[in-house]
């Protein structure tokens, strides 16, 4: 490896990049839109009524004359944990289990759940001992705030795969690894001089987005800035990792497209960005686990709103090093540079 | 002058396609040495080869005596016969990229000045006129002050001024002792720059020598052409002329002579061309077939 030819790849790739104006504002842009918009479409005040969630169906619930409140929204759950999480995030209001032991759980820290809390008392005439309170602690996160993570996710993904793979694929079209080939440079020195140019790229633009989008919309972070980096960093390798396999043999940007997509699209819709995969059909669960974005998700997620730190997010950090290191060996192994 | 490097027995094959055939030749250090042939005539995958772009399927190629190892790089330069190079850089950018790429590196003053890209500096690669991309390739091919230069037909589709003003600056490199071997179906270039060449032709090597010599070997003097339409009514062809397409050919050494028979004939001579030979003729005369129509 020599470090001189890794640099000056590195500072032309960069180039590259930095002086591509459309192709900047679309990576800074995009994710700014994105999140805005998600801050924008939940925000409509008419959406503004209480919600309650019903454990164990309507036939269960019938019973309790509280179900006949007005400006109330009641919804059905089928996850006890997952609806218990939504209290603590202020997603519900509360939470109502009219089973054998009726139970409720209320977020002592949430002021609509303080109300719907009273409306309940109300329908029973008094606190009801019938029912056992169960208290909740967790302050609220909005839609935009859980989506958050899994828009920067994406962002670092579209970046790393296209960034990469159809970057590296474009130059052997056009003839450029051609006559990188024909000079001392190496593939390893070439390939270290992408993940780098392409590392600093996502990070920066990741940090960017980050210190933007909260500086608009004021998102929560409770956990540690440090996990937060170590999760960026390994998804930003097993992303770009997965790019650079695409792109190893292939010399024809359509078919790249087509492959790039195709992975693309599974983690946009089966990783969690958009809406939790607890109680989606278990295979699609199964197929998750192995998808990168899906461990940066959960470990970001789990970090900016649990507030977890570095040990509590390892596995994850593990899984995605595990993935793109075994992607970067087979890479580095299959690549052509004809 | 001794070979700096030796090919021997030199085998590609595609599928359906055996690309170089058995092709041998040495080049001499300090000399200009030139592929001839048509389009898919085997010398640009000879060039690959050589270069180290390409495997070959048999042969041997040495350089000053020895396989090539991974040294090799260092001493070559190589200009494609078209070449891509990273967007959205300048000039300089690409001759400093370049470069670092090599331990060895040439002043890029000096060649900034070898290659008149003195007011290019700046520029957008991807804004250079064909003459001026080509000198910047050239540029390129000599950041790291080679040994062995590669150049696959440097002056394909460069307007007739540009090709002049290209050759001046090769030439201008041989003479700093360079040994360079470059391919071109453009026999006047051949003749300018080359030292010797090789005539390659379906993945062999059908002539070698030096241009002069090779030409006197195979041709007369002279080469007098006659439209044939100037020829008068009955008679076919005049003596020691060969039917070529539309003209009458005749190879001589006594001009005099032969026009005087033309003349006995009473061929109007108004449409007669007298020249010497070329290694278009050449080539004409080895395969049969012309050098742009194989």
């Amino acid at each position: 490896m020599n470090f001189t030819r890794i640099a000056a790849i590195f500072a032309a790739r960069n180039r590259e990049f930095y002086r591509d104006k459309a192709g900047l504002g679309w990576n800074i842009v995009m994710p700014v839109v994105m999140v805005l918009g998600f801050a924008f479409i939940f925000s409509n005040p008419d959406q503004d009524l209480f919600k309650v969630g019903i454990l164990g169906g309507a036939d269960k619930a019938e019973r309790a004359v509280f179900l006949d409140s007005r400006h109330i929204q009641f919804i059905t759950q089928d996850d006890e944990a997952e609806a218990i999480e939504k209290v603590r995030y202020h997603r519900i209001d509360l939470l109502l289990d009219l089973s054998a032991t009726p139970r409720y759980w209320v977020n002592d820290e949430s002021p609509d759940g303080h109300i719907v809390e009273r409306l309940l008392w109300q329908s029973f005439n008094a606190p009801p001992d019938e029912l056992t309170r169960e208290v909740v602690s967790g302050k609220a996160v909005r839609y935009v705030d859980w989506v958050l993570p899994g828009v920067l996710a994406i962002n670092v993904m579209f970046s790393s795969l296209w960034g990469v793979g159809w970057v590296i694929v474009r130059y052997r079209k056009n003839g450029v690894l051609r006559r990188l080939r024909a000079t001392p440079l190496t593939a390893g020195e070439f390939l270290v001089a992408q993940i780098l140019s392409r590392l600093l790229v996502v990070i920066s633009v990741t940090c960017l987005v980050f210190i933007g989008t909260d500086l608009l919309l004021d998102f929560p972070m409770h956990g540690s800035y440090l996990a937060l980096g170590v999760v960026l960093l390994a998804g930003s390798i097993s992303l770009i990792s997965l790019g650079l396999a695409v792109s190893t043999r292939i010399r024809n940007e359509e078919l790249a497209d087509g492959i790039l997509n195709l992975m693309s699209w599974p983690m946009m819709i089966m990783s969690g960005v958009w809406f939790s995969l607890d109680g989606t059909n278990i295979w699609a669960q199964r197929i998750a686990e192995f998808l990168p974005v899906t461990h940066m998700v959960d470990a970001a997620r789990r970090i900016m709103l649990d507030g977890a730190g570095l040990a509590d997010v390892a596995f994850e950090i593990m899984v995605l090093f595990a993935i793109g290191l075994v992607l970067l060996a087979a890479s580095a192994r299959a690549f052509r540079w004809q | 002058m001794s070979a700096i490097i030796q090919v021997d027995n030199l085998v590609k094959s595609f599928p359906g396609v055996r690309a170089v055939d058995g092709v041998s030749f040495a080049v001499d250090e300090g000399s200009c040495f030139g592929l001839l042939g048509p389009n898919g005539a085997g010398k640009t995958t000879t060039l690959e080869i050589l270069e180290g772009i390409t495997d070959a399927n048999g042969g041997e190629i040495r350089y000053r005596g020895t396989p090539r190892d991974h040294s090799y790089r260092q001493v070559i330069g190589i200009q494609f016969q078209s070449t891509a190079l990273q967007d959205f850089q300048t000039v300089r950018e690409a001759l400093h990229l370049f470069a670092s790429l090599y331990t060895r590196q040439r002043p890029l003053d000096e060649l900034i000045s070898l290659c008149n890209l003195g007011e290019l500096l700046d520029r957008d690669t991807r804004k250079l006129s064909g003459g001026q991309r080509q000198r910047l390739l050239l540029a390129i091919a000599l950041v790291n002050d080679p040994e062995l230069i590669f150049l696959d037909e440097p002056t394909t589709g460069l307007d007739p001024q540009s090709r002049r003003n290209f050759w001046q600056l090769i030439d201008g490199i041989k003479h700093e002792g360079k040994t360079i071997l470059l391919t071109t179906h453009y026999m006047e270039e051949a003749s300018v720059l080359c030292d010797e060449i090789a005539v390659i032709d379906r993945g062999h090597i059908i002539a070698r020598g030096e241009p002069t010599h090779l030409l006197a070997e195979h041709f007369p003097r002279a080469l007098v052409r006659v439209p044939c339409k100037a020829l008068p009514k009955g008679i076919e062809m005049p003596l020691g002329f060969e039917n070529q397409g539309d003209y009458a050919i005749a190879a001589t050494d006594d001009i005099d002579r032969t026009l005087a028979t033309l003349n006995t004939l009473g061929v109007a001579l108004d449409e007669l061309h007298v020249s010497t030979p070329t290694l278009d003729d050449l080539f004409l005369k080895l395969t049969g077939h012309g050098l742009r129509e194989a």
